[in-house]
């Protein structure tokens, strides 16, 4: 059995879309002199993931994380670069490949709208040709993990979106793919429903050792599923490696919170520290260069009657901001 | 959390044959469960289909009264058995339009079913065959209305109305096929309504669903005999009227099985095509 590795080698897709300039001269000029210019979707990116590991996959809208899925799930033929899928060339596009992968798309929908998901598995365990036993035991165990019991049973188009969303996932897992590439499953869910499906993408990626790309714009998603970050931006990559290490590299700041005690209804001036975030009569909130951390900590400390104090990372979120608003540089 | 059932990842499945009949027969299961569904929608979709027919009906028995009983060969009632057959046909050859191929590409389902290690023909000519069975029940109480109202005549002996479900079939595959190669355009190009239109024209011109063949001028009976239209709807149609003999009908089912398979080859050639283009360009 192949392994479920994914390999990535200078890979690039460029598409040739039409340029014109506007108004009517331009074009009835388009009509005789079609111009179009060539836009890098993705621009030579290389990485290896091994089997099992959860990997982020990050950047902007039109970073090229779902052409890259695309290309990836043998959707997209690339237009140069290397690409090996747990032991094949996606673009060939395989039975045997296409029946080790599974790609779901949070804003598409692959189920009938119009009939109970559970009619809808039956098609899928017909195509896949899963044994009947084995189709009916895990369906059933994905329905209960999920809490879908009633909910597979009613027509897709009178789910919510979260509950469509754990049935869409149900269904691109039945046939059990050893890659899943997840292109933001928790887009548009509320808090619970993100957490349900980040739980039963964890419990899969363990049980069956299988190797996830997930992209998400909810930090959350990739806090509690990713120990691996990869970002893109404009096509490149940006950065690869633990999420620990991406904040290291690109947060310039530290955030300081510290507790004071009862001052007798003095304020201090606490611009003279740092940036103030939040400012509580007792509790303030700064945000500093992460270089000036450690002297400003130890001017507080003897400047103010502090209690406590904490430094912090700031949140993952302006982290990734700050990343994406860096000048282009690839690694 | 619970355990997921099966610990084991499995080797890779094989699809054989009877992997594809349970996959067809699943499929048609699902048109039916769908269908079902929407008993008012149907039926209003039947009156619809209906409509056309019926004004063709009454335009041609009252020009063959005009003109003195018969025209081409079919008299009144010959053209309202004629047409009120085509009414079942008409269901039985109903295939995804074209419409229906761009819309699942627009909505991502094609991507979806490019995932899947089936031909996305395959499930589609299930759920086509499924669909079949509601569509006959919602069309059997406006047959019999049609024909207590129209007092039809056709006379067809045993051997022809067991032929019948045969060509019927038959007339579907053709249809199907040609609705998918005439759906691929729109893997080039979204703007085909104008060529749909052409070819819907010419279907209606040459396929005798605007009236019999014989009542058509010669050229266009020659040029029909090169299209597959004909074999989706005047065939059959001509069989069950008791107007086919076997020196023409063995002739006709082979024409039929000819152009299934020119579809089905026009098809998969195209297909690979089409495929190219939409992992070249995306969707």
């Amino acid at each position: 059995m192949s392994t479920n590795s994914i390999t990535v080698k200078d890979l690039r897709k460029t598409y040739k879309v039409p340029e014109r300039e506007a108004g009517l001269k331009a074009a009835i000029k388009s009509l005789v002199a079609r111009k179009t210019k060539d836009v890098h979707a993705v621009d030579g990116i290389s990485f290896q993931i091994e089997p099992g590991e959860i990997v982020g996959f990050l950047g902007p809208n039109g970073a090229g994380k779902t052409t890259t899925l695309k290309m990836l799930s043998g959707l997209l033929y690339p237009t140069s670069g290397e690409l090996s899928v747990a032991g094949h060339v996606p673009q060939k596009r395989e039975r045997e490949f296409l029946q080790q992968i599974t790609l779901v798309m949070g804003q598409r929908s692959q189920l009938n709208w119009d009939i109970p998901a559970i009619d809808s598995y039956d098609l899928y365990r017909a195509i896949y040709g899963i044994p009947q036993e084995q189709f009916i035991a895990d369906r059933d165990k994905m329905i209960e993990v999920m809490q879908l019991k009633d909910l597979v049973k009613k027509p897709v188009r009178n789910l919510s979106l979260g509950e469509r969303m754990k049935a869409e996932m149900v269904g691109a897992l039945l046939h059990q793919p050893g890659v899943l590439f997840l292109d933001e499953p928790t887009i548009g869910l509320d808090v619970t429903m993100q957490r349900r499906i980040r739980a039963f993408i964890q419990e899969y990626n363990q049980r069956y050792n299988a190797t996830v790309l997930l992209t998400s714009h909810y930090m959350a998603d990739v806090q509690a599923l990713c120990k691996r970050v990869i970002v893109i931006h404009h096509g490149k990559l940006l950065f690869d490696g633990d999420l620990t290490q991406l904040v290291e590299r690109f947060s310039a700041q530290k955030t300081l919170v510290l507790t004071m005690s009862d001052m007798n209804g003095k304020t201090p001036d606490m611009a003279q520290y740092g940036t103030v975030v939040t400012q509580e009569p007792n509790r303030v909130v700064l945000r500093v260069a992460k270089s000036d951390a450690p002297q400003v900590t130890a001017r507080l400390l003897a400047d103010l009657p502090v209690t406590d104090l904490t430094v912090d990372d700031p949140p993952i979120e302006e982290v990734i901001e700050s990343v994406f608003d860096a000048p282009e540089t690839s690694e | 959390m619970s355990e997921l059932a099966t610990p084991i990842k499995p080797e890779p499945r094989r699809f054989g044959l009877r992997n594809m009949l349970t996959m067809y027969a699943v499929a048609a299961r699902q048109a039916i469960i769908e269908q079902l569904q929407y008993p008012a929608a149907n039926m209003m979709f039947m009156v619809h289909i209906l409509i056309e027919p019926v004004i063709y009906l009454v335009v041609w028995s009252s020009v063959a009264t005009s003109q003195g009983g018969a025209i081409g060969g079919y008299t009144a009632a010959e053209f309202a058995g004629y047409y009120i057959i085509w009414t079942l046909v008409r269901q039985f050859n109903l295939a995804i339009g074209p419409q229906g191929f761009h819309w699942r590409i627009k909505e991502g389902r094609l991507a979806a079913e490019l995932l899947r290690p089936v031909h996305p023909l395959l499930p589609d000519l299930g759920y086509y065959l499924g669909y079949k069975v509601p569509q006959t029940i919602y069309w059997l109480p406006m047959g019999i209305l049609l024909w207590l109202l129209f007092k039809p005549e056709i006379n067809p002996v045993a051997w022809q109305i067991a032929a019948f479900p045969v060509v019927l079939m038959l007339a579907f595959f053709v249809r199907f096929f040609f609705m998918w190669l005439l759906g691929l355009v729109c893997f080039w190009t979204e703007r085909v309504d104008a060529l749909f239109e052409l070819y819907f024209a010419a279907e209606l011109l040459f396929s005798g669903r605007l009236v019999p063949l014989e009542v058509m001028p010669t050229w266009a009976q020659n040029v029909a005999n090169f299209l597959p239209f004909q074999w989706t709807f005047y065939f059959p149609i001509e069989v069950l009227l008791g107007r086919v003999d076997l020196p023409e009908f063995w002739p006709g089912v082979l024409a039929q099985l000819a152009w299934i398979a020119g579809g089905y080859t026009l098809v998969r050639l195209i297909w690979k095509l089409a495929v190219k283009r939409f992992t070249a360009v995306g969707s």
